[in-house]
């Protein structure tokens, strides 16, 4: 059994008991333990289900490479699936349970699949569900999905806060392992200003497990001290619980901080994402220890060798009475050695490799009477839910078994892979290293910077260095190496420390156990315990002709669980290579793309969620609406109120009663949101012609017209009202959407083109609020607040004046996208809402009424005039709307003008704009087509026309629309058939598009 | 994500804070050009890999266009320059010679 | 005319890591012109008593000032009830030179940040180096606040004033109050305790 034993536990708090539960059950750990450790205390070595077979699997490593140990964490608003044990860090009340079985760890229906296996191989899923087609969406996807997947997804909105921070530094370390510590020391010694992240809450790695001495103190108390002296220096931050997930670009890198993860009940964020800007990244990431591929290396109780130490020491754990090693290395020794020194048993060090003569590790073994079998291997692991024992064989043979050690545990180790994927992530490349059978960062080609340099240096076991002298020595050089690039100087007196040396027996790459294993032993083999992928499947595809490395993976999905192949990519890829009968390097790597560990989706969030998911932009007026009933229409970024329902009103109705009470009465609309571009200098008037249709530099100052923008592809994008403030001077009005667009439009031209055009421009958009006051009665209720003489004689239409209305200063325009007598007044944005309410009292007895956007439509289309977004998309030119009355024809250039000419954009045929009257008064469905004689090559009926607006005119009281027609504008008078996504056919007379007042009697009172 | 020094304010700042604006150094035509030429100018666009001149705008910044030289592939960035020529400074074409000498020179607009 | 209302009504953030507080409005003109010129240095002593800022660099006096908006652009800062009259000096100086100078008060909400935290919460929204070497007294950063434009300086010691659009001071201030909110220092840019 696995169990807590009285020696060991150097990162336990022993006085702090904490209780938490695991599948309901409540079990005990200490302050310290991660959630891994306490569950081995206990143990829980089944700690879930395999994603596939459903196999009963136990805890593999003790690091974020474990594959296997993935929990459900939390409750409510704090659940989240997926979490890994290893990772997660005890704190007292923690809940916790297993995932991926039904109806419960112990007894699990799925695990039928294992028995099916031989039916489930590679490719399973592509070749069994192909046929029949429609199979697939309605039997076999709800199927596979409902037994797929490994944790439940959360159902209630995330109840923690999470935020980004940006950093800059010199030089970033990203591992606070005695390499990372060492290369921090170094850089900030140079004078470098540096940031260390360590991901765990430890410093020091893997060192002091693995023992050894620095300068003749213990590595232990060489990290102590290190992390003190960095700790007063000004120029470095080190940082436990964050780790790097992802280097990019020039230097940037993604940290992941876990701040409130161990102590849920801590205040402020759960996670926060630094986004690190890095002269020079070091990564120091160390190295991940390899499974062995042998028959059953995935029973609960067959752990990684160097993982099995570190429960012993860190967590004072011991996996099992009774541990067989298996390795084709030295480093498994230490395993062995620290198990036997505390009083636990070693049946056998099973040791893949033939050497001429013992190492130290192998005479210290021995001298300890724990039998060493060189040549040996397992043949196969006993057990289901739980290791029994181990069958024992020759390497060289084909698993004949030569002897069984009853046992309650394997370490094992393949060897050790350095963690590359930080030195990958950007483009760094790797090179094979033959001797320690691994692929280490090519130093000659490193990810490159914005000055073309490197800009990451790999240190330590992450650059494939494992004695510990080695790692201190390569650390130290990196740095110096780095900090000089960045025109830093060691101080000479600075010196790399110095470990005790230990010369370890070469490594002997094993692939498969034993080398001749039968198809029986592959068959349960794993390579990838999380995505259940066997030796025989990476076999299969090779066979069946899958050998580019990235298609075997896809083929089989080696790597592509939540652990991206910590483990099994090495083990997978040389399983390709020995399939294919080819070199590891030749076969190459997968990509390694970040993040390196799953990181939260509320991290990538950061603050953006709820009410700042996204700016709101609010009027002056905001307010007033909000209280006043608005129901929110968002334009842009803004919200404008699209009607103002009373109590026991439908919008619908309170949008009529808006259109006749402006019509007859009075109207107020909040039109702040109006984009408002000042354009002056000496070439305004030249610039302006080139940018609108029309010609605008024969305005004459205190006028006011209507102008049309295109593209330079032709495109109508934009129109407005341009007001001629004085000889240099224009304010161009732009739709809502285009405020912020057109002012940079201007700017474009201005700057990239024209750039000896004497103009400039100032975007006052948001210094104005500007209130449309519209209706018969808008006159009088100017007139009422007094202080401008507004009558047609003195401010006609199309014209502006400066001045003040009851006390505000004030502009006026008197402009009409009505139809109606109106308005147009931009006071300050600030004296906004008391003009506004200056307005509702001098209209009160009036009739006056506020009106959204809805209103504004239908007012506007009764009249016929258009609306960019709605007449337009992207593919209307002005001519196809009948406006070239607003094209100047006087004009040798102007933005859209060569475009136009082009012979698509000349064609007659092209769709035109003209009224839509329903023949029934009924009104159209807004995006309907009206279909002609005949089909289209694809059996569809031919398409002649579309609605691009449609509404219910209560002043008309029947349905008016707009739409674009072939040859609209000849067919005065004929019905077209628009069928509607609700089976009914509607029909629709073509009619002149200004359906109410053409002779604009009512607004030139 | 690249870092980019806006040579209008001077500052480096983050990608996120700039806009790119596509391939720099186009000629404009306008009524009286030939179909051809107008096609050329307004839809077809180099995409070199390696050396590539473009606009970008400090839209979080100054509000200001300028150029930059970048290589496309590596995404080293060679410098940028003001929006306000129509050709390649010879000091960024010196320095794009410096670190790419089997560059076409010539090719430059 | 009545008082001139700012973008919120009061709104003011204690008990973070730092406070956040919306200013009464401030007078803000935009002025585009040849920095250069000695119209242009003649134009900024009359109306804020200063002379020309370095780039990215703000000046203030009492409560006037100036700030660098881009090469062909400045921020004058005056009282909110002098900005008519600031204009029609400067319009006086400028003569028939090519300039513009505007009102942009009414457009504009500011906010004050402080506390020993300001630069860790600034830094929290906006993709700049906060650190109290790189980002000094005088400086302005136009940059980014999460997702709209704003600007900054040092007010003086750890407080910071900050420019944003009027239609987003809602947005602003929430996202300032979140990157405040109690327990989330990163102690970054503040000195080590």
């Amino acid at each position: 059994m696995s169990t807590r034993i009285a020696t060991g536990g150097r990162l336990l708090n022993k006085s702090n008991a904490v209780s938490f539960s695991f599948n309901g059950k409540q079990l005990r750990g200490f302050e310290g333990d991660t959630l891994a450790s306490a569950l081995l205390a206990n143990d829980q070595m089944l700690v879930g289900r395999s994603f596939k077979y459903h196999r009963p699997r136990g805890i593999v490593a003790a690091g974020p490479e474990e594959p296997n140990a993935l929990v459900n964490l939390g409750q409510g608003d704090r659940f989240e699936p997926n979490q890994r044990a290893t990772t997660t860090e005890l704190f007292d009340g923690l809940q916790s349970e297993s995932q991926n079985h039904w109806p419960s760890l112990e007894f699990d229906v799925g695990a039928i699949n294992k028995h099916l296996s031989r039916f489930l191989p590679a490719g399973f899923y592509y070749k069994m569900f192909i046929h029949p087609r429609p199979f697939w969406k309605h039997v076999y996807e709800p199927i596979i999905r409902h037994s797929a997947g490994l944790g439940k997804a959360p159902k209630d909105l995330d109840g923690d806060t999470y935020e980004h921070f940006h950093a800059f530094c010199d030089v970033l370390v990203i591992g606070g392992g005695v390499a990372g510590l060492e290369a921090a020391r170094t850089a900030a010694l140079s004078g470098a200003k540096v940031i260390v992240l360590e991901q765990t809450a430890h410093w020091g790695g893997r060192a002091p497990v693995d023992g050894g001495t620095v300068d003749g103190t213990p590595v232990g108390a060489f990290v102590d001290t290190l992390v003190e002296e960095l700790s007063t220096m000004e120029n470095v931050t080190l940082r436990t619980r964050v780790m790097g997930a992802g280097v990019y670009d020039h230097g940037y890198v993604l940290g992941y901080e876990r701040l409130t993860d161990h102590a849920p009940k801590t205040a402020g964020p759960r996670h926060r994402l630094w986004r690190i800007r890095a002269g020079h990244i070091v990564t120091a990431t160390g190295a991940i220890e390899r499974p062995l591929s042998f028959s059953g290396n995935d029973i609960p109780g067959v752990m990684l060798a160097a993982s099995v130490r570190d429960y012993l020491v860190n967590y004072g754990v011991s996996v099992g009475d009774r541990t067989v090693v298996v390795t084709n290395n030295d480093d498994a020794y230490r395993t062995a050695i620290a198990l036997t020194e505390a009083g636990l048993t070693v049946p056998a060090i099973l040791d893949a490799r033939v050497l001429p003569q013992d190492s130290a590790l192998m005479a210290r073994a021995k001298d300890l009477g724990i039998r060493v079998m060189m040549g040996h291997a397992v043949a196969r692991v006993t057990g289901g839910k739980r290791v029994t024992g181990v069958e024992v064989c020759s390497q060289s043979g084909e698993g004949a078994v030569l002897e069984t050690f009853p046992c309650d545990a394997v370490a094992m180790s393949g060897g050790w892979s350095p963690v590359v994927h930080l030195w990958s992530h950007c483009g760094g490349k790797l090179t094979w290293d033959t001797a320690g059978a691994m692929f280490r960062p090519d130093v000659n080609n490193p990810p490159l910077g914005a000055d073309g340099h490197g800009f990451v240096t790999a240190a330590g076991a992450a650059a494939g260095f494992f004695a510990l002298d080695d790692i201190l020595h390569d650390a130290h050089a990196a740095a110096d190496g780095v900090a000089t690039t960045l025109g830093f100087k060691l101080p000479a007196d600075a010196v790399s420390p110095n470990a005790d040396r230990q010369e370890e027996a070469p490594l002997a790459p094993v692939w498969m156990m034993p080398q001749g294993a039968n198809v029986k032993l592959r068959e349960k083999t794993f390579l990838d315990y999380q995505n259940d992928v066997k030796v025989s499947d990476v076999r299969l595809a090779a066979q069946e002709g899958f050998v580019s490395v990235e298609h075997a993976k896809r083929y089989t999905t080696l790597g592509m669980a939540t652990d991206q192949g910590k483990l099994s990519n090495i083990n997978g890829l040389a399983t390709l290579a020995g399939a294919m009968d080819a070199d590891i390097p030749a076969v190459g790597t997968t990509t390694f793309r970040p993040p390196y560990h799953p990181i939260s989706m509320g991290s990538i969030a950061g603050e953006a969620r709820g009410d700042v998911f996204q700016p709101i932009r609010r009027t002056p007026l905001h307010d007033w609406h909000e209280t006043n009933g608005a129901d929110w229409e968002p334009v842009g970024h803004w919200r404008r109120p699209y009607a103002y329902p009373r109590k026991g009103e439908s919008t619908h109705d309170a949008v009529m009663r808006e259109v006749t009470n402006t019509r007859s009465k009075l109207g107020m609309l909040d039109a702040s949101t109006l984009g408002k571009i000042i354009v002056k200098g000496p070439d305004a008037g030249r610039f302006l012609d080139m940018l609108y249709t029309n010609m605008m530099s024969s305005l004459k100052p205190g006028k006011c017209r209507y102008g049309l923008m295109c593209s330079e592809n032709g495109f109508l994008i934009d129109d407005g009202v341009v007001a001629r403030i004085d000889e240099e001077t224009f304010l161009c009005h732009t739709t809502t959407g285009g405020a912020e667009s057109i002012h940079q439009h201007m700017e474009e031209w201005l700057q990239t083109e024209w750039w000896d055009f004497n103009v400039y421009t100032a975007n006052v958009t948001e210094q104005y609020a500007q209130i449309a006051v519209v209706g018969p009665n808008a006159r009088t209720c100017l007139e009422k607040l007094g202080g401008m003489d507004l009558s047609k004689e003195a401010l006609a239409f199309m014209e502006w004046a400066d001045g003040t209305l009851g006390g505000f200063k004030c502009r006026v325009y008197r402009i009409s996208f009505s139809g109606e007598l109106s308005y147009e007044i931009a006071v300050d944005a600030g004296q906004g809402q008391a003009f506004w309410d200056a307005l509702m009292v001098a209209g009160n007895d009036l009739g006056v009424m506020p009106y959204g956007t809805e209103c504004l439509h239908i007012l506007r289309a009764e009249k016929g005039f258009i609306m960019i977004g709605d007449e337009t998309d992207g593919t209307v030119i002005p001519q196809d709307l009948g406006l070239n009355w607003a094209i100047s024809k006087k004009k040798d250039d102007y933005l859209g003008k060569r475009a136009q000419q082009r012979t698509h954009m000349a064609d007659p045929t092209r769709w035109k704009l003209v009224g839509l009257e329903t023949t029934d008064g009924s009104t159209l469905p807004d995006g309907a087509y009206a279909v002609g004689e005949g089909e289209n090559e694809n059996g569809q009926r031919n398409m002649i026309g579309r609605v691009t607006s449609t509404y219910h005119s209560p002043t008309l009281g029947k349905g008016i629309a707009m739409g674009l027609v072939l040859n609209g504008p000849d067919r005065m008078g004929e019905v077209l058939d628009f069928p509607g996504t609700d089976g009914k056919t509607y029909q629709a007379k073509i009619v002149d598009p200004v359906f109410y007042d053409k002779e604009g009697a009512k607004q030139n009172v | 994500m690249l870092t980019l020094t806006c040579p209008n304010c001077g500052i480096t700042a983050e990608e996120t804070e700039f806009h790119a604006g596509g391939e720099a150094h186009l000629k404009r035509f306008g009524p009286g050009s030939s179909d051809t030429e107008f096609e050329q100018y307004l839809f077809m666009r180099d995409n070199p890999k390696g050396v590539h001149f473009e606009r970008w705008r400090h839209v979080y910044g100054c509000g200001k266009w300028f150029h930059a030289a970048r290589d496309t592939m590596t995404l080293e960035v060679f410098g940028t320059y003001t929006a306000q020529t129509s050709t390649v400074p010879q000091d960024i074409i010196n320095k794009i010679m410096d670190r790419r000498p089997d560059w076409q020179a010539s090719t430059a607009p | 005319m009545s008082e001139a209302v700012s973008a919120l009504k009061a709104a003011e953030f204690t008990g973070g890591i730092a406070e956040v507080t919306l200013m009464d409005p401030i007078g803000m003109i935009s002025v585009r012109g040849d920095l250069t010129a000695a119209y242009m240095k003649k134009a900024l002593k009359k109306a804020v008593g200063l002379g020309l800022p370095d780039t990215r660099s703000v000046q203030i006096n009492g409560d006037r000032g100036v700030a660098w908006m881009s090469p062909d652009e400045l921020l004058l800062l005056c009282p909110y009830d002098q900005v008519s009259d600031t204009i029609d000096m400067l319009t006086k100086c400028f003569g028939s030179n090519h300039t513009l100078a505007v009102n942009v008060s009414d457009a504009r909400a500011v906010f004050r940040i402080s506390g020993a935290h300001s630069r860790d919460v600034l830094a929290k929204l906006a993709p700049v180096d906060l650190s109290p070497a790189t980002f000094t007294p005088g400086m302005i950063r136009r940059t980014r606040l999460a997702q709209v434009p704003a600007a900054f300086w040092i007010e003086e010691g750890d407080s910071f004033r900050l420019v944003c659009f009027r239609s987003v001071a809602l947005y602003v201030y929430d996202l300032l109050k979140i990157a405040a909110q109690p327990g989330s220092a990163p102690v970054f840019y503040s000195a080590k305790p």
